[in-house]
């Protein structure tokens, strides 16, 4: 591009709003099918685990490795089984980030309860499934919630990556228009946007933790 | 709404075997009769938790038989069976993200009560157990105290009107003055609905307090003795057992009797601001008062003033006060009314009603005098230590 641009062309901004609006609407969708299927998996694996204890090791195990793999290989060796530009490329490498964060925080909800509230449920005549349902659920809720916390937050982030198979959300200004073009207030626009995002997202999951457990906000002055 | 009263449990030849180990309770025959507090005590091992937990099915036998009301457990779904008893712990296990009102409504919402009925009992069991329902129905249990929480319990394991109550250490973790308030309140409580309640201890003065009758259990989930707590003080039938309930049974028996059994003597009474002169006066005519005791408007007991605080003419002042005992109520037993008095310097009980105001006062002179007299009525035959 020429020299001498400046910092931030507003006008730019202005011009492609559409455009960005579109992007961000990409970005949030890639998070949420991320998120939301990663949290439908690991819940089913946290019950299975619940079920039989000895799976816990194994899964968790693996979670780790697949966490381990950095997010461009993993792309990579997604590309020549799903192909370039496809979601599902995204998705399976985005999912499997996410589900040993939220295994482990719906695992841990789950200890959270304690042995007592256990013991009450099952003497008052509670079944299997209403115990899970009405006692553990409601009280595991805020560990989980933090769990979805943090998992979006680091999606938010991974999604840019998806730029690099011609996906990306805010990412494609970073990768295709920022970088490959040498074009600064695209690289500007697209950062800002994915890290606004992020804050927003990290807001809005401590005001839904606060709103699902209004019973641990207050205390008893004074003990 | 009326209460249901209790109903006769019984085991017969109940045994819990865990593999090929040492059985957790073994061939064990008692008969709880309708309305009675039943006390499960032993040392650890003797399968005294065992025990109460295979009559609500939380272990099941592997041997004999329990019925309720001549229904044998196992007859109904274990679910449906644990409803319709109550059960209470020693942690207590509320539901930390249910309301006060909405922990007591757990069991009457489990058996589909409509929600009038079920707000109706909530409120009327809340009040049964001392906790203003508007105050404390709203309210979530990490904003209780220790005492409190354990009512709510007791509240929530009553809600469906069992005829039975399993009581696992309930007041074994609070502190020994609210314990023994709370177990008051229970007695009390008791006296009204009259449920059969297996309660288990590892606390021999609370057996002898809170009990009917006693079943003492011994390693192995043997049988020692089961009879009334007098019985049990006054010929203990084995060695065991001797050893279990302890060498000073004659001051054991001190639990036997309450503070009520005592005649109370009258204080005097003073109040902040008071001229002093009236109380000298009846302090002089009391030999065995050195104090008058310090009373608020609402006659709740404060501290006491020494005899040398009350010369000239100037007036009461409650910065002279001095902490006293405790207060007991009517329901204490004498060997913890003993107890409080004798880490105090003022040797001297204040005795109070339910809301605190003092009823009179007890002397340990009082209680040694009890105590030789329970002494003295001993049934002849016991062996001499």
């Amino acid at each position: 591009m020429t020299e001498g641009q400046p910092f931030i062309r507003w006008d730019w901004i202005v011009a492609n709003l559409d455009q960005i609006g579109l992007r961000l609407g990409e970005h949030v969708l890639l998070t949420v099918v991320a998120v939301g299927i990663g949290f439908l998996i690991s819940f089913a694996l946290a019950l299975l685990i619940r079920r039989y204890r000895t799976l816990e090791g194994p899964i968790i195990g693996l979670g780790g490795i697949l966490y381990s793999i950095p997010s461009l290989a993993l792309f990579a060796m997604l590309v020549p089984f799903t192909g370039i530009k496809n979601p599902l490329t995204a998705e399976i490498a985005l999912v499997s980030y996410t589900v040993l964060i939220l295994l482990r925080n719906i695992l841990a909800g789950f200890s959270s309860v304690p042995r007592e509230v256990l013991e009450a449920a099952d003497g008052m005549g509670y079944t299997a499934s209403q115990r899970l349902w009405r006692v553990e659920l409601p009280i595991a809720l805020p560990v989980m919630v933090a769990g979805l916390r943090i998992a979006t937050v680091t999606i938010i982030g991974l999604v840019t990556v998806t730029a690099l198979i011609g996906l990306g959300g805010l990412g494609y200004f970073i990768v295709d228009v920022g970088y490959r073009r040498f074009f600064l207030t695209a690289t500007i626009v697209g950062s800002v946007g994915a890290v606004l995002l992020a804050v927003f997202a990290d807001r809005a999951f401590v005001v839904l933790q606060r709103a699902l457990t209004p019973w641990a906000a207050r205390r008893r002055a004074g003990g | 709404m009326q209460d249901a009263g209790g109903a006769i449990v019984a085991f017969e030849h109940v045994s819990k075997q865990y593999g090929s180990a040492e059985p957790a309770v073994n061939d064990l025959s008692l008969t709880i009769p309708a309305g009675e507090i039943c006390v499960l005590v032993g040392p650890s091992g003797s399968g005294k938790t065992t025990t109460m937990k295979m009559v609500n099915r939380l272990i099941e036998p592997t041997g004999g038989r329990i019925t309720i009301g001549g229904e044998d457990v196992m007859s109904l779904p274990a679910v449906e069976l644990r409803r319709r008893i109550g059960y209470v712990i020693q942690q207590v296990g509320l539901f930390p993200h249910l309301t006060i009102a909405e922990n007591v409504a757990v069991v009457p919402r489990l058996l589909g009560w409509k929600a009038a009925r079920i707000r109706a009992r909530t409120d009327e069991l809340l009040a049964l157990v001392g906790l203003e329902p508007r105050t404390f129905g709203a309210r979530y249990p990490n904003e209780l105290s220790g005492g409190e929480r354990q009512r709510v319990g007791v509240a929530r394991a009553l809600a469906a009107d069992p005829p039975v109550m399993l009581m696992d250490e309930p007041f074994g973790a609070v502190d020994p003055i609210r314990r023994d308030r709370l177990q008051n309140e229970f007695l009390r409580l008791q006296e009204q609905v009259r449920k059969t309640i297996v309660f288990v201890t590892h606390d021999v003065d609370e057996a002898i307090k809170m009990a009917d009758r006693i079943a003492i259990l011994q390693r192995g989930g043997i049988l020692a003795q089961y009879d009334t707590p007098e019985a049990i003080l006054a010929a203990p039938a084995s060695d065991f057992v001797k050893r279990f309930v302890g060498a000073d049974r004659g001051l054991k028996r001190l639990s036997l009797a309450r503070v009520r059994d005592l005649t109370l003597i009258a204080p005097v009474l003073v109040h902040a601001g008071d001229a002093p002169g009236d109380a000298r006066r009846q302090l002089d005519g009391e030999a065995q008062l050195e104090y008058a005791l310090l009373v608020d408007d609402h006659e709740q007991p404060l501290g006491w003033i020494g005899r040398h605080d009350l010369r000239g003419d100037e007036r009461i002042d409650p910065a002279r006060a001095m902490p006293g005992p405790a207060p007991v109520q009517p329901e204490t037993t004498l060997r913890d009314a003993l107890s409080v008095m004798l880490a105090s310097s003022v040797q001297l009980g204040v005795v109070v009603d339910e809301r605190d105001r003092v009823l009179g006062l007890i002397s340990v002179d009082a209680i040694s005098e009890a105590l030789r007299a329970t002494a003295g009525v001993a049934p002849a035959g016991e062996p001499r230590e």
